[in-house]
């Protein structure tokens, strides 16, 4: 069968039985990534806590906002993690917690992302003017800390998780603009690029058709690599109180709603469970981000 | 002046934010034209930035007293908490990093990679509440509280701000630590060292007068840069830890929409970045004589 075809195929062999270069180059990224044991278990810890997000309260115990006469037990066979000062189940509350994370962090980084290339692209391709002015302005922004901006706006605009997402969002587009125009600076020099320069084709067709495919690498190594951040920065800000509000059962807000019992010592469990899952959600965000790099900087 | 478009233009009325949404029209209106909110946004900017650059932050809204005298003790507090967090974490990064470095690929490399990596990705106040239940209550060796009572000495106060800064210290191990392996390894790998050694010098000579004077650049680079980051975490830790600090002045003036204040904080806070970026720039060109002496520019 297969001799027929190339028979008849002739001198053009059909993309079909040759795989393109393309392709066996996304085939070995993915086989080696497969060999990473740092992708590999960042993606069963990020994937177990997607899975609870997804399924929040429905698969939990307890319903994670009812509030019983319960309060401040301590962990019992009852209720695995002990309740909080409202008596609501603290198990369920934690397995519940990871939607309101797992929802803002991948808006905000998807908006900042997709800004961020856009701007990366124009300044990088085009330099000139246009590049001097906008990198001039990510310089200024840059010069204060993320959380201040974000605290200064949410501060003035009010908070809620649309709020969130933007700020977020915004403030992280001028270090993914920088990262991306940096690659485009190296890609812009490429005989692929000159070509299609000779061929007539207009700026926003090479900047988008033919580098960015050529640089999504990198893109998606910034993305995790953010995402790591946005989770970083969106539990400061709503242990602040600018960010995720009551009564949903994030784990910042539960940690900055009892963090004050501890001071007698007890009622650890109230805290605990909330940072251990912060801490596993974010290592293993990380772990996935440090398995992309190595695979993509090979 | 980004610091003051953010605090003024964005919407809110100030005066009904303060005095509540029970006070009267007229004492709104009052209140904003004291605090001249009601006049043209450009001549608020020029008085502001005129009497800024003259020291006067204006008055508080909260407190109704200056800000600056307000902030001149909480920058005190802050430094003193930073400094202990710098003091702590760049050598011990440092060291760790050049361990790491020199021993690529070793169970410790692995060790001190995979802590620093872990403790950089937790936010600080995660990491801060560990060490609370664990140094501070369960174990009782450290004051859980980061102010020590009046009059304390210098121990004592150090003692006090050594858990908030452990969260700190946390945080930033990963990055320097990281970057110091990263030049470390590149300068084990360079020329001069291999030169280094055919010369026949030890290992401790080498590693002491090549090694680390190479990669020693890079990290003060990445320490600078990380001011900014620790500006924002003592944000956060300062509110845990209820620790009178520019961060828990910024942080309460947000809350309260204390404008003045938090312009002035910001503003104060943009500063020392900038400063700190100037010191780590003069410091590497002190200690690159290829900057010192023009090069090969």
């Amino acid at each position: 069968m297969s001799a027929m075809t190339d028979d008849a195929a002739g001198f053009e062999p059909s993309a079909g039985l040759v795989p393109s270069e393309a392709k066996i180059a996304r085939r070995e990224m993915v086989r080696q990534l497969l060999h990473s044991k740092t992708f590999i278990v960042g993606n069963i810890v990020v994937g177990f806590w997607v899975f609870w997000a997804i399924a929040g309260s429905r698969l939990t115990p307890h319903d994670p906002l009812e509030q019983t006469s319960n309060i401040l037990k301590a962990p019992s066979t009852a209720y695995w993690f002990g309740t909080d000062q409202f008596g609501r189940d603290i198990f369920s509350r934690v397995l519940a917690g990871a939607s309101s994370t797992l929802t803002v962090a991948p808006l905000a980084t998807l908006l900042a992302i997709v800004c961020g290339t856009a701007v990366g692209l124009v300044t990088g391709y085009y330099g000139g003017i246009a590049d001097d002015t906008i990198s001039r302005f990510v310089d200024a922004v840059l010069a204060l800390p993320l959380i201040v901006i974000a605290v200064m706006v949410l501060t003035a605009l009010g908070s809620s998780n649309v709020t969130l997402i933007l700020v977020i969002g915004l403030v992280f587009t001028p270090p993914v603009s920088r990262t991306v125009r940096a690659t485009v600076l190296g890609e812009r020099q490429l005989d692929y690029v000159q070509a299609a320069q000779l061929r007539g084709e207009r700026g926003p067709y090479i900047m988008f058709v033919e580098i960015l495919p050529n640089i999504m690498g990198p893109i998606v190594v910034e993305a995790t690599v953010r995402l790591g951040y946005a989770i970083f920065a969106i539990a400061g800000l709503t242990f602040l109180g600018f960010g995720v509000q009551p009564p949903s059962p994030d784990w910042s807000l539960q940690i900055s709603e009892n963090y004050t019992l501890l001071a007698s010592g007890t009622y650890w469990w109230t805290v605990l469970f909330a940072c251990v899952a912060i801490a596993t959600l974010v290592i293993g965000v990380n772990l996935v981000a440090d398995g992309l790099q190595q695979v993509v900087d090979e | 002046m980004l610091v003051f478009a953010a605090g003024s233009l964005l919407p809110g009325d100030l005066g009904r934010n303060i005095l509540g949404n029970f006070a009267s029209e007229r004492d709104v209106a009052i209140f904003n034209h004291n605090a001249g909110v009601d006049r043209p946004l450009i001549t608020q900017y020029v008085d502001w930035i005129t009497s800024f650059l003259r020291g006067d932050l204006g008055t508080s809204f909260q407190y109704q007293v200056s800000v600056s005298s307000l902030l001149g003790t909480s920058f005190v507090n802050s430094l003193k908490l930073a400094a202990v967090a710098f003091l702590i974490v760049v050598p011990l990064s440092i060291i760790g990093g050049t361990v790491s470095g020199l021993r690529r690929n070793s169970f410790s490399d692995r060790a001190i990679t995979i802590t620093g990596v872990s403790f950089t990705a937790i936010p600080e106040f995660v990491t801060a509440i560990v060490f609370i239940l664990f140094f501070g209550l369960w174990l009782g060796w450290l004051p859980v509280s980061a102010t020590a009572p009046d009059g304390s000495n210098i121990l004592t106060q150090v003692k006090y701000l050594l858990l908030p800064s452990f969260a700190l210290v946390a945080v930033l191990f990963g990055y320097i630590a990281r970057i110091t392996r990263a030049s470390v390894i590149e300068s084990v790998d360079a020329d001069y060292t291999r030169t280094a050694y055919l010369k026949g010098l030890t290992r401790k000579q080498v590693v002491g007068r090549h090694v680390l004077r190479n990669s020693l650049l890079p990290t003060i680079a990445v320490v600078a840069t990380q001011v900014g980051y620790l500006i924002g975490g003592l944000l956060v830790i300062e509110k845990l830890f209820n620790y009178n600090g520019i961060g828990l002045r910024i942080y309460t003036a947000a809350v309260n929409k204390d404008y003045p204040m938090l312009q002035s904080g910001v503003l104060l806070v943009g500063i020392v970045y900038l400063l700190a970026t100037l010191v780590a720039d003069v410091l590497y060109s002190l200690l690159n004589p290829r900057i010192r002496f023009g090069g090969d520019q």
